[in-house]
Order: C-alpha cells, then sequence, then structure tokens
C-alpha cells in the first residue's frame, strides 16, 4: 500500500514524463511538418509549371521562357554514365572487402599472428593479418570519401581529370593549343560524381553481402566451387536486391548534387544537346542554381525556377523511393 | 563414358581456375581504389596550393601570413580584415570567410543537434513499431532532397518567411543559411543517434527499469548517457558536413565576405568562396591557388572530424558488443 506522499511523487512523474515525451514527439512532428512545407511548397508552385512543353522544349528568351528539355537530356545522360563508372567498381570493392578479407577483424589477426610463434603456418597467418589490415585501411577510406565535401571533389575533378588527364591525352593527340579532352565535359564530371557516389554503393552493397548466410558459402566451396564461383551463383544471387538499393541510393545521390559539376563541365545554356561524351551539358541542379541566382527577371523566371525544381526532387524522390521499397521488401523477407 | 567425364572435367577444371584468378585480381584491383583516389584527391587538391608555399610570384599576393594575420588599417574588424582578391591591391584574408563559415555552421548545428537527438531518442525508445516504419522513411526522404533544392527553397521561400517574421535589414543571413543547413544535417545527426541509442543492450533499461525508473528517466539518464559517444559522433560528422556544404551557402547565406560575429549579416563560407570564384579565377594565379587553398583546408578539417566521428563509433560498438557477450 503507497503512502498518499509516494502516490502523489508517481502522479507528478506519471505528468512530467507525458511532458517530456510529447517534446520529443513534437520533434518528430517538426521534421515531418517541414519535409511537408518544403516538398509541399515546391509541389504547389510547381505543378501549374510542368506541361509537356516545358518538359519537351529548350529554354528561350535569355531563359525567362521555355521548358527545360536539354536539362532533363544533360542529366540523365551524365546519371548514365556516372553509374556505369561507380555502380560495377563499387560493387567490386564491397565484394573484395567481404570475401576476400579475413572476416574476423584487425586486432584478433594479430593476436593470433603473435600466439603463433614458432608453429607452422605462421606465415599464413602474417599474410592474413596484413590482408585485414588492408581491409581496415580501406574501410576507412571509403568512410573518409563519403565525408569529403562535394565542392572538393569538383576540385579534383577539375585538378585530375581535366588539367592532369585530359591535357595529357589533348599534349599527345592533338596539335598545340587545341583542347577537346582537357575541358569541362560530360564524360569528366561523370567521372567526379561517380567518386562522389562510390561509398554509398559499397556500403550498400557489402551490407547486403553481409545477408547471405555464411553455411551457403561454405557448402558451395565444399562441393567444390571455386571462390568465384560461389560469388556468381551464391552469393550475388542472394544478395542483389540490396545491391541494387544501394545502387538506386547512390545514383539519386549523384543525380541532386550540382558543386561536383560546377567547374567539371555543366553548362549555363547550351543550344545543341551533347552529343559526345567530351560535349559540355546542361544539367537541372545547374539550371535551378543559374534561375535563382543570375536570372534578369526574378518574376519572369519564378514559374520555371519552380518548374525545374519540382522535377528534379521528383527525379530524385523517385529514385529513393524505389530504393527504399526495394529495401524494406528484402529486410521483410529476410524477417520472415 | 567415365573417360569423356575425366577429359571434360580436365579441360573444364583449368578454365574455372583461370576465371577464379582473374577475379581475384579484379576484386582485389578495386580493393585498392578507394584508398588510390583518397590519396589523388589530396595530391591533386594540394598540388594546386602548393604555389602559395614555393612560388615566390604567387607568394606576393598570397601567402599563409596573409591569409590569417594580415591587417588593412581601419577602426572596424569589417575593414581591417578583407576578402578582396581581384581589386587593384588583392587583400586576401580568410578571416570573413572563415567567420561566415563557423557562423553558418554554428546554427545549423544549433537547430539540428536538438531536434535530431530528440527525434531519435523518440523513435528508439518511445515510438511503436508502426510509427518507427514511418519515421525512418521520412528522414530518408529529406535527406534525400538535393542542396541545390534546399538552398532553392532558403533563398525564395524561407528567407522572405524569416524576413516578414523578425524583420531582418538583409533578406540573407547566417539564421537562414544556418537554418537551411540545420534541416539537411538533422537526418545525420537522426541517423547516428538512433543507431547508437538502439544498440545500447536491453539489460541496461530493465535494470533501470527494476530500480523503479519511468520510462522516460530510463531513457534520459541511463540510455542517452550509454549512447553519449554515438551522439556525440553524430555531432562531428555533422559539423563535417556543415563545414563542407556548398550550395545552400552559396545561395542561400547572401555571398558577402564581411568580418562579422554579427548572426543578421550576410555571409560568404569558404565552400561558397571556390563555388563563386573558381569559375572566373585565371589558372595558375595567386587567387587560383588561395582556392585551392580552401579546398585542402576543406579536406583536412573534413578529413580529421570524420575520422574522429568514426572511431568513437567504432569505439562504441566494440564496447557494446562487449556489453552484450
Amino acid at each position: 500500500m503507497p503512502s498518499p506522499a509516494t502516490a502523489a511523487l508517481r502522479g507528478a512523474r506519471r505528468g512530467a514524463d507525458r511532458i517530456a515525451v510529447t517534446l520529443l514527439a513534437l520533434s518528430v512532428i517538426l521534421i515531418v511538418g517541414i519535409l511537408v512545407v518544403i516538398v509541399g511548397n515546391i509541389a504547389w508552385h510547381g505543378v501549374r509549371t510542368v506541361t509537356w512543353e516545358f518538359i519537351s522544349q529548350p529554354p528561350r528568351q535569355g531563359l525567362t521562357a521555355g521548358g527545360i528539355f536539354p536539362a532533363i537530356v544533360g542529366t540523365a545522360a551524365l546519371v548514365i554514365l556516372m553509374t556505369i563508372a561507380a555502380v560495377p567498381l563499387g560493387v567490386a570493392t564491397a565484394i573484395y572487402l567481404h570475401e576476400y578479407t579475413p572476416a574476423e577483424g584487425l586486432s584478433l589477426a594479430w593476436r593470433r599472428f603473435k600466439k603463433s610463434k614458432g608453429l607452422p603456418g605462421r606465415r599464413r597467418l602474417f599474410t592474413r593479418f596484413l590482408s585485414a589490415l588492408l581491409a581496415t585501411i580501406t574501410r576507412s577510406a571509403v568512410a573518409n570519401l563519403a565525408g569529403i565535401p562535394s565542392i572538393v571533389f569538383g576540385l579534383f575533378g577539375l585538378g585530375f581529370f581535366i588539367q592532369f588527364i585530359g591535357r595529357s591525352i589533348d599534349r599527345a593527340t592533338l596539335p598545340p593549343v587545341e583542347l577537346l579532352w582537357g575541358q569541362g565535359s560530360l564524360l569528366w564530371a561523370a567521372l567526379t560524381l561517380a567518386l562522389l557516389t562510390l561509398p554509398t554503393v559499397i556500403v550498400a552493397t557489402e551490407e547486403a553481402l553481409r545477408t547471405v548466410p555464411h553455411d551457403l558459402r561454405e557448402a558451395s566451396l565444399a562441393l567444390g566451387a571455386t571462390r568465384w564461383e560461389t560469388i556468381r551463383r551464391i552469393v550475388l544471387p542472394g544478395s542483389i536486391s540490396g545491391i541494387l538499393t544501394g545502387a538506386i541510393l547512390g545514383i539519386s545521390r549523384g543525380a541532386g548534387e550540382v558543386a561536383p559539376i560546377l567547374f567539371t563541365g555543366a553548362a549555363y545554356y547550351l543550344p545543341y544537346l551533347p552529343e559526345r561524351v567530351t560535349d559540355q551539358f546542361m544539367h537541372l541542379g545547374y539550371h535551378v542554381l543559374i534561375l535563382s541566382t543570375q536570372s534578369p527577371d526574378v518574376e519572369a523566371t519564378k514559374p520555371l525556377l519552380y518548374g525545374t525544381v519540382f522535377v528534379l526532387l521528383m527525379l530524385t524522390f523517385l529514385l529513393n523511393l524505389t530504393g527504399v521499397i526495394i529495401r524494406s521488401r528484402t529486410r521483410a523477407r529476410l524477417r520472415a | 563414358m567415365s573417360r569423356r567425364f575425366e577429359a571434360d572435367f580436365g579441360r573444364g577444371e583449368r578454365r574455372r581456375l583461370i576465371w577464379n584468378a582473374a577475379m581475384t585480381g579484379v576484386f582485389s584491383v578495386a580493393g585498392w581504389v578507394a584508398i588510390l583516389f583518397i590519396f589523388l584527391i589530396f595530391v591533386f587538391t594540394f598540388k594546386e596550393t602548393l604555389p602559395i608555399f614555393t612560388d615566390p610570384e604567387v607568394r606576393e599576393e598570397a601567402n599563409l601570413y596573409k591569409f590569417f594575420f594580415e591587417r588593412q588599417d581601419g577602426p572596424t574588424l569589417a575593414e581591417q580584415f578583407i576578402w578582396q582578391p581581384t581589386s587593384e591591391q588583392p587583400k586576401m584574408s580568410l578571416i570573413p570567410i572563415i567567420l561566415g563559415t563557423l557562423k553558418a555552421t554554428f546554427v545549423g548545428l544549433l537547430f539540428a543537434c536538438p531536434i535530431g537527438v530528440a527525434a531519435a531518442l523518440f523513435s528508439s525508445e518511445f515510438a511503436p513499431a508502426r510509427l518507427r516504419e514511418v519515421i525512418k522513411p521520412v528522414i530518408e526522404l529529406l535527406a534525400g532532397i538535393p542542396s541545390v533544392v534546399m538552398g532553392f527553397f532558403a533563398l525564395i521561400v524561407l528567407a522572405t518567411w524569416l524576413q516578414s517574421a523578425f524583420g531582418f535589414t538583409y533578406r540573407l543571413n547566417a539564421w537562414n543559411a544556418g537554418l537551411a543547413l540545420g534541416i539537411a544535417l538533422v537526418p545525420i545527426i537522426y541517423t547516428i543517434s538512433e543507431d547508437g541509442l538502439t544498440a545500447v543492450p536491453r539489460a541496461f533499461r530493465e535494470a533501470s527499469y527494476a530500480l523503479g525508473a519511468s520510462r522516460f528517466q530510463t531513457a534520459w539518464s541511463v540510455v542517452m548517457p550509454a549512447a553519449a559517444p554515438a551522439i556525440f559522433a553524430s555531432f562531428v560528422l555533422a559539423f563535417g558536413r556543415a563545414i563542407g556544404e556548398t550550395m545552400i551557402l552559396l545561395m542561400a547565406g547572401g555571398n558577402a565576405a564581411i568580418t562579422s560575429f554579427n548572426l543578421n549579416d550576410p555571409l560568404r563560407t569558404l565552400s561558397a568562396t571556390i563555388a563563386a570564384e573558381l569559375g572566373e579565377v585565371v589558372n595558375g594565379s595567386a587567387h587560383y591557388s588561395a582556392l585551392f587553398f580552401m579546398g585542402t583546408l576543406l579536406f583536412v578539417i573534413t578529413f580529421v572530424s570524420n575520422t574522429a566521428g568514426l572511431w568513437v563509433i567504432r569505439r562504441m560498438q566494440i564496447r557494446m558488443q562487449g556489453e552484450k557477450a
């Protein structure tokens, strides 16, 4: 039988609890509210602009009229090239990390090696330790790559792909002063973006590989399959949807990034569509930047601006949503 | 029959082994690529910075002393530290730009840290599983908004709302840019904090309940302190992201490099300066090297803060696993 004092205390505590939890819940409501306001505002103003003409026409009258067709084409070409570069490389890196390096951590590999003094197979344990060390370094490199500011990727694209590789190709193949590869282009922008999306693809793929039970690999190896056969027939089929999710999320991140392409090939306005990988291109995100900061007539461009933002947002949301849906389905299947 | 089988087996076997060896090679090479590129990114950003230390002609206009210490004559800070790289007498003080970066980062973290952690605490400790399944995709959608869209929203919509609500002199200022930045930081803080909170072993909570603590008391004074390293790491990683974020600040910051501690003034960040000026700069000039110096600075700051944040998370994971076992 609680005394009246403790009962009152408990009641007060429950009241305080309720207030505190309500405050926490409010923060979630605030976040949802912000998302709704941003998306709602853009959709509300954007939907009216987005007509077939808007999608299929080039800009006119100094970007104050017309549509965004070249920007859509440019973005699509960029994203496709980026995917071709980033996804195979990212998946291969993840396979290396998860399938070819020792599963035990660095410290365990080191302790095993230290304990093996005078035993046969010590060398093998040492290579195993080295391999674990390489895996650790690679993983932290990947994690760090994910944290490098996108503008620094832009600087790198300019300094490495354009000034170093591109200019070298030009010096070797073209008469002096002429530039073909040594300037901003679809290819260099796509490679710069690919580098930016690489960590997303690697991390997601590794997570997907982790969902394939270890027993399956061992059963396959025990039946005499080589490691590559095990990966191709057992591991990849079992993790394909997870890999797909990672690829899509990476692509969606890359599709919306503007900072890395500022100096690597995005163009203010082009009267023609890009045809070769050495061409410059228009881009939805860059178009948003141009329209909102360099427009001669702000009120006239506003509907166009909203329309462009809406298209860009829908593009990234659709990609994201596809990724998230595939992933939650996979997770549900795994749980079952 | 058996002879044919053996013959097949022999030929096939060889091909299988060759394939296996080839693919091992391919995957190992891929494993090196990430390391290689981290290295290359540093080397090539730094390479363009190098003239600041070596080239006498560049050093006349841009060097470390000018970046950090040079003062012009004038009564106010804003007149003493000036970034005017293209004027007749180039003035290259990074102080106004660094100050702008810190102001935006400060406001961004001020908004994002409490909200991100509160949302994480709510969804890990109080939200029913069904609700959690809704919160996570919402956060992911928020994270999926391209920063140029966020910048657009801050520039066109948010700035107008904030100005009419608070009567700012300048439409674009640290509050506006920082708030938009903060919205972009919330997903980072939420995701990492939530991971840390859910990793706290159930035994902690049960022990707390057994001692008579309420759910909120448990969440607040047992679970949250146990997950403190992860929460701290989420702040550090968000800081790294905030320092380097470009498009939001380029569009919503007002683009004025003023040495001022006032959050109501427009600002200019390191990243926005690179984005705004690199397109029009002469290749190899002092200004060009100065912009790459800012890039190197960003690289180093984010590299250090990310490494620190990830290290803390890793340590906590190991500790939590140890306690579970």
